[in-house]
């Protein structure tokens, strides 16, 4: 009994060796691999920059582009669920926000929530906020906002807090 | 026996981590069973809190994590998406943005310029969280070597420390950390420290290790790991009994302490048992077994450990508890294998030999049942089922998708592999698999894109094309007429300026005036050829008529020049919105042709790139998908000769402890292995009473 115990434990251990002994020449490969990988990432995103670039001006030239951007004021409390935006009473965007997205724009992330194409002149923004206060208490709150539309790009910026929204742009 | 045992443990402590430096992530005790150096890079992912977010981790250092992104929404925009974990995304968005800032004339004008020093920052980290570190070293580099105040210089290099510390070269890191003087950031100071300690760890210098950490012992947001360290730190420098004393601080329980912080309290209390049997002090090694939480991570190690600590002690009763604990758990796990071994072998040294036997046969058609199924799962790896698992996206919404795996009925091997996923290296492997997965979905969508593209342009084209010459001719029409109708005003606004110096009232006559004085004229003209009795009354007449009109133009004319002038601003305003007109014409004119013109060269350039990176990330991931399917087989494989292993161990165990009980009941040896129900123990006789056997 005791000489098969201890051939069996020369056997395992055997085993951890030859198998420590795969896992390293595995891991060379691996890092040959990474390296190759991290290289190809570089490519696609110089491909995925000029394709944005591309997409830009093909679908938003720069005399009719309009971007509108969300963020949550500094420090608020608000637990966003959706926003509504209509441009010039026709719908532009309907957004339900996930927690994590919640998160990121409670750590003062910006989300651009519509792209789209309008023509110069004068324009009617309506906003529509609902959410919840840190107190559990329903929040739900409408804005109506002008924006002059020039001849260069508009990006217009609303800022959602728990008993305002506020417009700029950049 | 007892050196078989010794053995054994040696073994089933292989899967401890050996006396090794610690990391906020690092709480996982199959992934330093891999490389002896992973804790380098595990010690780097705990130094980097924003890698791997732990309670023990600490802050959250994207973009700096201030709201600072909302001053420039596309910088704004990739925070959004990093803090999502969405790193492609962040880093093309940053990238397209900071190419931007860098092409402006004016820098300063561009709102990213107060924010450039955090933008350049945060592009290392996002290329080090997309697992980019050589692009990450060169954009710290950058910032490095830029002419910058302290706090952002001193920033860049425990950046770029970090980098190298978790590419594994600390040589390399120490020479950043060593460009660290002057003005610290406070929210990174512990973190330099920490990194400069691990770094002395990795580069064999544990006495300065120690000095450092022993200054970070009850920093917040390392609270464990640094008491760890240097425990270890202490150990690795010879001064065996302080880094005990130390090590048995940091395994001590605390009141609040996190997951994290009982995993490396577990891990301490671990190395200390370890320590303790190796100094064949069983009584304190089974102390330090006893206070690992049985629900943490090292919980079976710690059972198996503290049964081999009773058991080499002689006391084999105390180690029934654990063993009979452990036994019951997950029989997948490699401790709970050795522990159904254990268990029986340490009934025949009570002389149990029934129960041993029975305690034989079951372990015998547990790992029977355990090598079928990995049998199963091995096949259903070579069939791809792994890889396509992996690379399921709901599973990867989850923060612990790895950890899902194992309920996938349809992946049985993910089961097994959970262990082996959490590794450093394979991890990595994985997650280059998924982002090659994730880069080849979004190179197939951007393939289908161009032909959108193309059919946009082309239709455009369609249109535009056949309007463009009329709206061409039409526009040079209105061309002509607007160039005219501006030369007009200009002659108008100049003999208006020279009536100011010299005043002719008759260009300011009405149409009738004008009308009067020519009839005047042409009559004046025609009186000249009556005979001369007649022209003087009717001369006389004209020049009153003449007089009355020229009276008017005369007293009228201030008023009249100062209407003209202002008939003339009104014209000029008629004339802006012509000219805006017009400058919107040419604007549109221009825009429809650049709508459809000048892309193809383009969008061939690109379509071909695309084609090329699709072709390239598929043969990568198909490199990548092979290399993980053999490195997974290549663990069920050696999971399943270990099960072999125990499985002869189990079967000639069971032979002999089937004999011991014949004996110990005064039959006769058993002609077979069979096990004779009769002569088997009652399997409820507790080894406390063993009746019936022999004692």
């Amino acid at each position: 009994m005791k000489k098969v115990f201890l051939r069996a434990a020369a056997l395992l251990l055997a085993m951890v060796c030859t198998h420590a002994w795969a896992q390293d020449g595995y891991r060379e490969q691996m890092k040959g691999l990474d390296e190759q990988v991290q290289e190809v990432k570089s490519d696609v995103l110089s491909i995925s920059a000029e394709l944005s670039q591309l997409e830009e001006k093909l679908l938003y030239p720069s005399d009719t582009h309009f971007a509108l951007f969300v963020q949550l004021a500094k420090g608020d409390t608000l637990r966003l669920d959706s926003v509504d935006v209509k441009v010039d009473g026709q719908p532009a965007a309907h957004y339900i926000y996930s927690f994590k997205e919640l998160e990121a724009l409670q750590k003062g992330g910006v989300q651009r929530l519509y792209t789209g194409n309008i023509a110069s002149g004068e324009h009617q923004l309506e906003v529509t906020v609902a959410g919840k206060r840190a107190n559990g208490e329903a929040y739900s709150r409408s804005e109506t906002v002008a924006f002059t539309k020039e001849i260069k790009p508009k990006l217009l910026g609303l800022t959602v807090s728990s008993d305002s929204i506020s417009s700029a742009g950049w | 026996m007892r050196r078989a045992s010794t053995i054994a443990l040696a073994v089933a402590l292989t899967a401890l981590s050996g006396i090794q430096p610690c990391a906020a992530a690092d709480t996982d005790p199959s992934a330093d069973t891999h490389c002896s150096s992973s804790w380098v890079s595990a010690v780097a992912r705990a130094v980097l809190p924003w890698l791997h977010s732990c309670e023990a981790g600490g802050k959250d250092s994207i973009g700096a994590g201030s709201t600072d992104g909302a001053r420039d929404p596309y910088f704004g925009e990739s925070l959004y998406n990093a803090y999502q974990g969405h790193w492609f995304e962040a880093l093309q968005r940053l990238d397209a943005e900071l190419g931007q800032h860098y092409r402006v004339d004016d820098q300063t004008q561009d709102s990213l310029y107060p924010l450039i020093g955090q933008a350049e920052f945060s592009v290392g980290d996002f290329e080090l969280n997309y697992r980019m570190h050589h692009r990450a070293g060169r954009a710290i580099t950058a910032v490095l070597e830029a002419d910058v105040p302290d706090a952002v210089r001193n920033e860049a290099a425990f950046r770029l420390a970090r980098i190298h510390f978790q590419k594994g070269q600390p040589q390399d890191a120490m020479h950043a950390l060593e460009r660290i003087h002057g003005e610290v950031p406070e929210n990174i100071a512990d973190e330099i420290e920490f990194l400069r300690a691990n770094t002395f760890l990795a580069m064999g210098q544990p006495a300065e290790a120690a000095v450092v950490l022993k200054q970070l012992l009850g920093a917040e947001g390392l609270e464990g790991f640094a008491g760890y360290n240097y425990g270890i730190a202490l150990l690795q420098d010879g001064k065996t009994e302080a880094g005990q004393q130390q090590l048995a601080k940091a395994g001590a329980a605390g009141r609040k302490d996190s997951k994290a912080v009982v995993a490396i309290r577990d891990k301490a209390n671990m190395v200390l048992g370890r320590l303790m049997l190796e100094a064949k002090d069983y009584a304190n090694a089974q102390r330090y077994f006893d206070r690992v939480s049985l629900e943490g991570p090292y919980s079976n190690q710690a059972l198996l450990s503290a049964g081999w600590a009773d058991a080499m002690a002689g006391n084999y009763q105390r180690a029934l508890v654990p063993w009979k604990l452990l036994a019951s758990r997950e029989s997948t796990d490699s401790a709970v294998q050795e522990a159904k071994l254990a268990l029986p072998h340490a009934y025949g040294k009570l002389n149990l030999h029934g129960r041993a036997a029975v305690l034989y046969d079951e372990a015998l058609k547990s790992f029977g049942e355990e090598l079928e199924m990995l049998e199963f799962s091995t096949q259903s790896v070579r069939d791809g089922y792994f890889l396509k698992a992996l690379a399921r996206e709901e599973i990867q919404q989850d923060k612990l998708w790895v950890v899902k795996l194992r309920d996938l009925e349809e992946a049985p091997e993910t089961f097994y592999l959970t262990k082996l996923m959490a590794s450093h290296d394979f991890q990595t492997a994985l997650q280059n698999y998924l982002d090659l997965e994730d880069l080849r979905r979004k190179l197939e969508s951007w393939q289908t894109g161009f032909d959108a593209y193309d059919d946009v342009i082309r239709q455009r084209h369609d249109y535009y094309e056949p309007l463009l010459p009329g709206v061409d001719a039409q526009f040079r029409e209105l061309d002509a007429q607007y160039k005219l109708r501006s030369e007009q005003r200009d002659i108008l606004a100049r003999r208006l300026d020279d009536q100011l110096t010299k005043p002719r009232p008759e260009l300011l006559a009405k149409a009738d005036e004008r009308i009067a004085l020519d009839r005047i004229n042409a009559t004046a003209a025609a009186i000249k050829r009556l005979p001369e009795a007649e022209r003087d009354a009717h001369m006389a007449r004209i020049e009153r008529l003449r007089g009355a009109l020229t009276w008017t133009l005369r007293t009228q004319y201030p008023d009249r020049l100062g209407e003209a002038h202002a008939h003339l601003e009104e014209l000029d305003v008629e004339l802006g919105t012509l000219q805006q007109r017009y400058r919107s014409f040419v604007r549109a004119r221009q825009a429809s042709v650049h709508s459809y013109m000048g892309y193809d060269d383009g969008i061939r350039d690109l379509r071909n790139r695309v084609r090329d990176s699709l072709e390239r990330v598929g043969q990568l991931q198909k490199q990548q998908g092979a290399l993980i399917e053999a490195v997974a087989i290549e663990e069920l494989t050696a999971r399943a000769e270990r099960l072999k292993g125990y499985q002869t161990q189990a079967r000639y165990a069971v032979a002999d402890s089937y004999d011991r009980a014949s004996q110990a009941q005064g039959g006769a040896p058993a002609a077979s292995t069979t096990p004779d129900a009769t002569a088997t123990p009652d399997a409820t006789a507790t080894p406390g009473a063993p009746a019936g056997e022999g004692k």
